[in-house]
Protein backbone atom coordinates (compact mmCIF):
# COMPACT_ATOMS: atom_id res chain seq x y z
CA UNK A 1 0.00 0.00 0.00
CA UNK A 2 1.33 3.37 -1.03
CA UNK A 3 1.07 6.21 1.50
CA UNK A 4 2.01 9.74 0.42
CA UNK A 5 2.09 12.88 2.55
CA UNK A 6 0.00 15.57 0.85
CA UNK A 7 2.09 18.78 1.02
CA UNK A 8 -1.08 20.89 0.70
CA UNK A 9 -2.98 19.61 3.76
CA UNK A 10 -0.31 17.61 5.62
CA UNK A 11 -2.30 14.37 5.68
CA UNK A 12 -0.56 11.02 5.32
CA UNK A 13 -2.87 9.94 2.56
CA UNK A 14 -3.56 6.34 1.70
CA UNK A 15 -3.36 5.45 -1.99
CA UNK A 16 -7.14 5.03 -2.10
CA UNK A 17 -7.57 8.73 -1.21
CA UNK A 18 -5.43 9.73 -4.18
CA UNK A 19 -5.84 9.89 -7.93
CA UNK A 20 -2.75 9.28 -10.09
CA UNK A 21 -1.84 11.88 -12.71
CA UNK A 22 1.03 10.26 -14.59
CA UNK A 23 4.59 11.47 -15.03
CA UNK A 24 5.63 14.87 -13.68
CA UNK A 25 7.84 17.57 -15.21
CA UNK A 26 6.92 16.68 -18.79
CA UNK A 27 7.15 19.26 -21.52
CA UNK A 28 3.92 18.81 -23.40
CA UNK A 29 4.63 19.41 -27.09
CA UNK A 30 1.48 20.31 -28.99
CA UNK A 31 0.45 22.37 -32.04
CA UNK A 32 3.44 24.15 -33.57
CA UNK A 33 6.02 21.62 -32.36
CA UNK A 34 8.05 19.46 -34.71
CA UNK A 35 7.01 15.89 -35.47
CA UNK A 36 10.08 14.58 -33.63
CA UNK A 37 9.24 16.55 -30.48
CA UNK A 38 5.62 15.42 -30.50
CA UNK A 39 6.57 11.81 -31.16
CA UNK A 40 9.11 11.98 -28.33
CA UNK A 41 6.53 13.41 -25.93
CA UNK A 42 3.93 10.80 -26.86
CA UNK A 43 5.94 7.62 -27.24
CA UNK A 44 9.56 7.89 -26.12
CA UNK A 45 9.42 8.12 -22.34
CA UNK A 46 12.38 7.01 -20.24
CA UNK A 47 10.18 4.93 -17.91
CA UNK A 48 13.13 3.77 -15.78
CA UNK A 49 12.80 0.91 -13.33
CA UNK A 50 13.43 2.91 -10.18
CA UNK A 51 13.15 6.62 -9.45
CA UNK A 52 10.05 8.30 -10.88
CA UNK A 53 8.58 11.76 -10.53
CA UNK A 54 4.79 11.57 -10.53
CA UNK A 55 1.73 13.80 -10.33
CA UNK A 56 -0.91 12.89 -7.77
CA UNK A 57 -4.16 14.53 -6.74
CA UNK A 58 -5.55 14.31 -3.22
CA UNK A 59 -8.96 13.57 -4.75
CA UNK A 60 -10.75 12.31 -1.63
CA UNK A 61 -9.18 15.00 0.51
CA UNK A 62 -8.16 18.60 -0.05
CA UNK A 63 -8.50 18.17 -3.81
CA UNK A 64 -5.06 19.62 -4.62
CA UNK A 65 -2.41 18.35 -7.02
CA UNK A 66 1.07 17.62 -5.75
CA UNK A 67 4.20 15.84 -6.99
CA UNK A 68 5.95 12.81 -5.56
CA UNK A 69 9.40 11.31 -6.07
CA UNK A 70 9.35 7.57 -5.46
CA UNK A 71 10.89 4.30 -6.54
CA UNK A 72 8.53 2.22 -8.67
CA UNK A 73 10.64 -0.84 -7.97
CA UNK A 74 10.74 -0.75 -4.16
CA UNK A 75 7.72 1.57 -3.59
CA UNK A 76 10.03 3.73 -1.45
CA UNK A 77 8.86 7.36 -1.27
CA UNK A 78 11.66 9.96 -1.29
CA UNK A 79 9.61 13.14 -1.03
CA UNK A 80 6.38 14.86 -1.95
CA UNK A 81 6.40 18.50 -3.01
CA UNK A 82 4.42 21.35 -4.53
CA UNK A 83 2.96 20.91 -8.01
CA UNK A 84 3.93 24.52 -8.77
CA UNK A 85 7.50 23.37 -9.42
CA UNK A 86 8.85 23.18 -13.00
CA UNK A 87 11.67 20.80 -12.07
CA UNK A 88 12.53 18.68 -9.00
CA UNK A 89 13.72 21.00 -6.19
CA UNK A 90 17.16 20.52 -4.64
CA UNK A 91 15.91 18.99 -1.36
CA UNK A 92 14.10 16.29 -3.34
CA UNK A 93 17.21 15.53 -5.43
CA UNK A 94 19.25 15.40 -2.22
CA UNK A 95 16.76 12.98 -0.64
CA UNK A 96 17.00 10.68 -3.66
CA UNK A 97 20.81 10.85 -3.84
CA UNK A 98 21.08 10.08 -0.14
CA UNK A 99 19.57 6.67 -0.87
CA UNK A 100 20.59 6.21 -4.52
CA UNK A 101 24.15 7.62 -4.80
CA UNK A 102 24.49 6.47 -8.43
CA UNK A 103 21.23 8.00 -9.60
CA UNK A 104 21.23 10.99 -11.95
CA UNK A 105 18.33 13.11 -13.19
CA UNK A 106 18.93 12.42 -16.91
CA UNK A 107 19.46 8.69 -16.65
CA UNK B 1 -33.48 26.27 -0.50
CA UNK B 2 -34.77 22.78 0.04
CA UNK B 3 -37.50 22.37 2.64
CA UNK B 4 -36.41 18.88 3.63
CA UNK B 5 -33.01 17.35 4.29
CA UNK B 6 -31.66 14.46 2.22
CA UNK B 7 -33.08 11.64 4.37
CA UNK B 8 -35.53 13.75 6.43
CA UNK B 9 -33.71 13.02 9.70
CA UNK B 10 -33.49 9.24 9.36
CA UNK B 11 -32.20 7.48 12.49
CA UNK B 12 -30.69 4.03 13.05
CA UNK B 13 -30.96 3.23 16.77
CA UNK B 14 -28.57 0.94 18.58
CA UNK B 15 -25.60 1.05 20.93
CA UNK B 16 -24.06 3.25 18.24
CA UNK B 17 -26.63 5.69 16.96
CA UNK B 18 -26.57 6.96 13.36
CA UNK B 19 -28.63 10.02 12.60
CA UNK B 20 -29.07 12.18 9.55
CA UNK B 21 -28.51 15.70 10.82
CA UNK B 22 -31.48 17.44 9.23
CA UNK B 23 -31.38 20.86 7.61
CA UNK B 24 -28.06 22.64 8.15
CA UNK B 25 -26.76 25.78 6.48
CA UNK B 26 -23.41 25.21 4.77
CA UNK B 27 -21.41 27.87 2.98
CA UNK B 28 -18.28 27.37 0.92
CA UNK B 29 -15.79 30.23 0.82
CA UNK B 30 -12.93 30.01 -1.64
CA UNK B 31 -10.21 32.60 -1.74
CA UNK B 32 -6.89 33.59 -0.21
CA UNK B 33 -7.24 32.57 3.45
CA UNK B 34 -4.32 34.82 4.43
CA UNK B 35 -6.10 37.90 3.10
CA UNK B 36 -7.09 40.39 5.79
CA UNK B 37 -10.45 41.01 4.12
CA UNK B 38 -11.31 37.32 3.99
CA UNK B 39 -10.43 37.02 7.68
CA UNK B 40 -12.54 40.07 8.49
CA UNK B 41 -15.50 38.77 6.47
CA UNK B 42 -15.41 35.43 8.31
CA UNK B 43 -15.09 37.20 11.66
CA UNK B 44 -18.02 39.52 10.92
CA UNK B 45 -20.25 36.68 9.69
CA UNK B 46 -19.51 34.10 12.38
CA UNK B 47 -17.53 35.77 15.18
CA UNK B 48 -14.80 33.17 14.56
CA UNK B 49 -11.23 33.33 13.31
CA UNK B 50 -10.08 31.57 10.16
CA UNK B 51 -8.91 28.13 11.37
CA UNK B 52 -5.43 26.78 10.69
CA UNK B 53 -4.62 23.79 8.51
CA UNK B 54 -7.21 21.00 8.96
CA UNK B 55 -8.74 22.73 11.99
CA UNK B 56 -12.38 23.34 12.75
CA UNK B 57 -13.44 26.08 15.16
CA UNK B 58 -16.90 26.18 16.71
CA UNK B 59 -18.73 29.13 18.24
CA UNK B 60 -22.18 29.54 19.74
CA UNK B 61 -24.10 29.38 16.50
CA UNK B 62 -21.54 28.75 13.75
CA UNK B 63 -18.55 26.59 12.87
CA UNK B 64 -15.73 27.30 10.44
CA UNK B 65 -13.69 24.44 8.99
CA UNK B 66 -10.47 24.46 6.94
CA UNK B 67 -11.16 22.31 3.86
CA UNK B 68 -8.13 23.00 1.64
CA UNK B 69 -5.47 25.73 1.36
CA UNK B 70 -7.98 28.04 -0.32
CA UNK B 71 -11.33 26.78 0.96
CA UNK B 72 -13.39 27.13 4.14
CA UNK B 73 -16.70 25.54 5.08
CA UNK B 74 -18.94 27.66 7.26
CA UNK B 75 -21.74 25.85 9.07
CA UNK B 76 -24.67 27.96 10.31
CA UNK B 77 -28.37 27.46 10.97
CA UNK B 78 -30.23 26.56 7.78
CA UNK B 79 -32.36 29.71 7.71
CA UNK B 80 -29.31 31.90 8.37
CA UNK B 81 -27.39 30.69 5.32
CA UNK B 82 -28.84 32.98 2.61
CA UNK B 83 -28.32 36.09 4.73
CA UNK B 84 -24.78 35.09 5.70
CA UNK B 85 -23.89 34.38 2.07
CA UNK B 86 -25.25 37.76 0.97
CA UNK B 87 -23.35 39.62 3.70
CA UNK B 88 -20.08 37.82 2.98
CA UNK B 89 -20.42 38.18 -0.79
CA UNK B 90 -20.90 41.92 -0.33
CA UNK B 91 -17.92 42.20 2.03
CA UNK B 92 -15.76 40.32 -0.50
CA UNK B 93 -17.14 41.96 -3.65
CA UNK B 94 -13.74 43.36 -4.68
CA UNK B 95 -11.76 40.38 -3.42
CA UNK B 96 -10.76 37.40 -5.59
CA UNK B 97 -13.05 35.10 -3.61
CA UNK B 98 -16.27 33.12 -4.04
CA UNK B 99 -19.02 32.56 -1.48
CA UNK B 100 -21.62 29.89 -2.27
CA UNK B 101 -24.54 28.43 -0.36
CA UNK B 102 -24.05 24.65 -0.59
CA UNK B 103 -26.61 23.69 2.10
CA UNK B 104 -28.74 21.73 -0.33
CA UNK B 105 -25.78 20.01 -1.98
CA UNK B 106 -24.66 18.24 1.17
CA UNK B 107 -25.94 15.93 3.85
CA UNK B 108 -24.83 15.85 7.49
CA UNK B 109 -24.67 12.73 9.65
CA UNK B 110 -23.96 12.21 13.34
CA UNK B 111 -22.62 8.93 14.69
CA UNK B 112 -22.68 8.71 18.48
CA UNK B 113 -21.97 6.11 21.12
CA UNK B 114 -18.94 4.47 22.73
CA UNK B 115 -18.02 2.71 19.44
CA UNK B 116 -18.71 5.67 17.16
CA UNK B 117 -15.03 6.08 16.21
CA UNK B 118 -14.81 2.42 15.31
CA UNK B 119 -17.95 2.49 13.18
CA UNK B 120 -16.47 5.28 11.07
CA UNK B 121 -12.91 3.91 11.12
CA UNK B 122 -14.12 0.75 9.40
CA UNK B 123 -15.12 2.83 6.40
CA UNK B 124 -12.28 5.35 6.03
CA UNK B 125 -8.50 4.98 5.46
CA UNK B 126 -7.85 7.21 8.48
CA UNK B 127 -6.38 6.52 11.92
CA UNK B 128 -9.28 7.57 14.15
CA UNK B 129 -7.66 6.34 17.38
CA UNK B 130 -8.10 8.95 20.15
CA UNK B 131 -4.31 9.43 20.23
CA UNK B 132 -4.24 10.40 16.55
CA UNK B 133 -7.55 12.12 15.89
CA UNK B 134 -8.83 14.62 18.40
CA UNK B 135 -11.34 17.40 18.78
CA UNK B 136 -10.87 20.39 16.52
CA UNK B 137 -9.55 18.45 13.52
CA UNK B 138 -11.38 18.33 10.20
CA UNK B 139 -10.42 15.31 8.13
CA UNK B 140 -11.53 15.09 4.53
CA UNK B 141 -11.32 11.54 3.32
CA UNK B 142 -13.14 8.68 1.66
CA UNK B 143 -16.04 6.81 3.26
CA UNK B 144 -16.15 3.47 1.44
CA UNK B 145 -16.59 4.71 -2.13
CA UNK B 146 -17.52 8.37 -1.67
CA UNK B 147 -15.74 11.53 -0.41
CA UNK B 148 -16.65 12.76 3.07
CA UNK B 149 -15.42 15.09 5.80
CA UNK B 150 -15.25 13.95 9.43
CA UNK B 151 -14.82 15.82 12.68
CA UNK B 152 -15.34 15.13 16.34
CA UNK B 153 -18.42 17.02 17.52
CA UNK B 154 -18.65 15.57 21.04
CA UNK B 155 -16.94 13.17 23.43
CA UNK B 156 -18.44 10.13 21.75
CA UNK B 157 -19.87 11.75 18.67
CA UNK B 158 -18.52 12.19 15.16
CA UNK B 159 -20.12 14.36 12.52
CA UNK B 160 -19.80 13.67 8.82
CA UNK B 161 -20.60 15.63 5.71
CA UNK B 162 -21.07 14.03 2.30
CA UNK B 163 -22.74 14.96 -0.97
CA UNK B 164 -26.52 14.87 -0.82
CA UNK B 165 -26.68 12.61 -3.88
CA UNK B 166 -24.93 9.81 -1.94
CA UNK B 167 -26.69 10.39 1.41
CA UNK B 168 -28.66 7.15 1.25
CA UNK B 169 -25.53 5.16 0.46
CA UNK B 170 -23.65 6.76 3.37
CA UNK B 171 -26.52 6.14 5.76
CA UNK B 172 -26.60 2.51 4.63
CA UNK B 173 -22.89 1.86 5.19
CA UNK B 174 -22.90 3.72 8.52
CA UNK B 175 -25.92 1.74 9.70
CA UNK B 176 -24.23 -1.54 8.76
CA UNK B 177 -20.90 -0.53 10.30
CA UNK B 178 -22.57 0.64 13.52
CA UNK B 179 -24.93 -2.32 13.92
CA UNK B 180 -25.15 -3.91 17.36
CA UNK B 181 -22.70 -6.79 17.54
CA UNK B 182 -20.42 -5.29 14.88
CA UNK B 183 -18.11 -3.63 17.42
CA UNK B 184 -14.47 -4.62 17.10
CA UNK B 185 -13.27 -3.19 20.40
CA UNK B 186 -9.86 -2.16 19.12
CA UNK B 187 -9.92 1.51 20.23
Amino acid sequence: MLILECPCCGVMADETELAPGGEAHLKRYGPGSSDEEFEGYLFHRMNPKGVHFERWRHANGCGKWFLAARDTNTLEVFATYSAQTPEPPQHVLDAIRAKRPDWSLDQ
Amino acid sequence: MSEVSALMGAVAEGRTRVEEGGLVGMITLRGDLDSARVKAAVKDATGLDVPGQRQVVTGDDASVAWMSPDELLIVVAHDQAPGTVAAMAQALADEFATVANVSDARALFRVSGPSAREAVAKLAPVDLHPASFGAGEMRRTRLAQVPAAIWLSGDDELSLICFRSVAKYVFGILELSAADGAEVGIF
